[in-house]
């Protein structure tokens, strides 16, 4: 079991699809102001057009969507837009691609996962939260094989348990947890407020 | 970067050079993570181990290297996707392209040629389809049969036909179509105009003076340096005061043209040359 305070993380990676924009919003009212380490959000939505307002950022943090060949950047929260998956280079710059949908999305939570896990390995912390399909779980495997830290919400807690459920089967993750102890995680994580 | 990582890393530049060397397509100032995932899935479907397997065959089999390809190119796409694109097309665009006798547009990256039959159809109703001629281009000679073909499943058509009346539509689609078991067949008046070529923006040059250039989701897998040249493409193309549409998720900000062109349509990404 990797501990949260063992080990630095330079990106997160969060995953969600229905229940989700209701769940964001109460993990990052449980961030505590200026938390610096870089998000990445991949939510489902549909045709429907990400709208940054519609989520409440920490005090000291941004809620952009990404840009193709945007460096990733600490103390800003991430979100793929509407109908392009997101990907990572290996230079930590975003690119947009317009692929089939995977798992029946776009974006897809597995697209990011896999490229974060490429080129952020064990300092990648990977999180799969409520939803009703099992888009995340292929991509947490990814990240668990190369090394990063996994964590799902507890089925139990979640608004739709198939997500976490779907993850938790395919990856085996670190942690199972719930919204609040995930929240406190991050707010414990190794240079997180450095 | 684990070890796997980064011999894939090494396997995939070489593969991409090697395809040049032997085919000149040229992949070689793509952005690396969407080509890698692409050829992961190729390597999944063809049942090969490495990416240095791929490229054995790849290099001694050329069909097998036309296979690789449909996975190297992105074909998605939609008649009058991205509506509100096309509407703007119609009421921002079209009246100045009327003052002209004979209006030359292009799409490049047409893909299975959607996007070209629905600017087909706007100018059959804005009554210039005798005026224009459009140029479709792709690098992918496979889709580009689809393409001329214009032979779409039925399936898509409801989505096809919602977009076309959120792009301010004047009839209905199936006037436009003829509707056959599962599949729709493009009327033949739409094709007369249509010149679908093979040409590729990393390799081609200019290749006529054109009044309206339309390039959507293409930019977006190119990296900066491939982006520069494709838009200095554009732009060399484009008339005086010629109009330059790109995606809703690309800009032409890592460009040096960026400066000679004006924003045009406030929402869309419609630009202008300057004069």
């Amino acid at each position: 079991m990797i501990k949260p305070t063992d080990r630095l993380i330079e990106a997160i990676f969060i995953g969600t699809s229905a229940g989700g924009v209701q769940t964001l919003n109460t993990l990052f009212d449980l961030l505590a102001p200026n938390f610096k380490i870089p998000i990445v959000t991949v939510i489902h939505l549909g045709e429907k057009p990400f709208i940054p307002s519609a989520f409440r950022a920490p005090r000291g943090l941004k809620i952009i969507e990404a840009e193709e060949k945007d460096m990733i950047q600490p103390g800003l929260i991430y979100f793929a837009p509407a109908n392009y998956h997101l990907l990572i280079e290996s230079d930590k710059t975003f690119s947009l691609s317009n692929e089939e949908k995977i798992q029946f999305a776009r974006p897809a939570l597995d697209v990011t996962m896999d490229s974060m896990a490429e080129v952020y390995n064990k300092k990648l912390l990977g999180i799969v939260l409520t939803g009703a399909n099992e888009d995340g779980a292929a991509g947490l495997l990814a990240i668990k094989e190369n090394g990063g830290m996994t964590v799902v919400q507890n089925p139990a807690n979640a608004l739709y348990p198939t997500m976490p459920e779907a993850a938790i089967k395919k990856s085996a993750p670190d942690y199972i947890l719930t919204l609040e102890q995930i929240g406190s995680l991050m707010c414990n994580l190794k240079g997180a407020y450095e | 970067m684990t070890e796997k990582t980064a011999i894939f890393d090494i396997e995939v530049k070489l593969f991409i050079q090697a395809v040049f060397m032997r085919y000149n397509y040229d992949f070689r100032d793509y952005s690396l993570a969407s080509v890698k995932r692409r050829l992961s899935s190729v390597m999944m479907v063809h049942k090969v181990k490495t990416i240095t397997a791929l490229q054995e065959k790849v290099l001694h089999e050329p069909e097998f290297f036309t296979a690789v390809l449909q996975y190297m190119t992105i074909s998605t796409t939609e008649m009058f996707r991205d509506p509100d694109y096309f509407k703007a097309f119609r009421e921002k665009v079209i009246p100045y392209l009327r003052s002209y006798p004979s209006i030359k547009i292009w799409i490049a990256g047409c893909s299975s040629g959607e996007e070209a039959y629905s600017f087909a159809i706007i100018f059959k109703e804005e009554g210039l389809l005798n005026r224009v001629m459009i140029y479709a281009t792709d690098i992918n000679p496979l889709i580009l049969e689809k393409a001329k073909a214009g032979i779409y499943r039925l399936e898509d058509i409801k989505k096809y036909s919602i977009n076309y009346q959120e792009a301010g539509g004047k009839a209905s689609l199936s006037d436009y179509y003829a509707a056959n078991y599962n599949a729709v067949a493009i009327d033949p008046e739409l094709k007369k105009n249509i010149i679908f070529a093979d040409h590729s923006l990393a390799t081609d040059s200019v290749f006529s003076e054109m009044q309206f250039v339309s390039c959507r989701n293409v930019l977006i897998y190119f990296d900066k340096k491939l982006q520069d040249r494709a838009i200095t493409l554009f732009h060399d193309s484009l008339s005086m005061q010629g109009f330059l549409g790109i995606g809703s998720k690309e800009s032409l900000k890592f460009s040096k043209m960026s400066p000679r062109f004006e924003h045009w349509s406030t929402n869309e990404r419609i630009y202008r040359k300057l004069k």
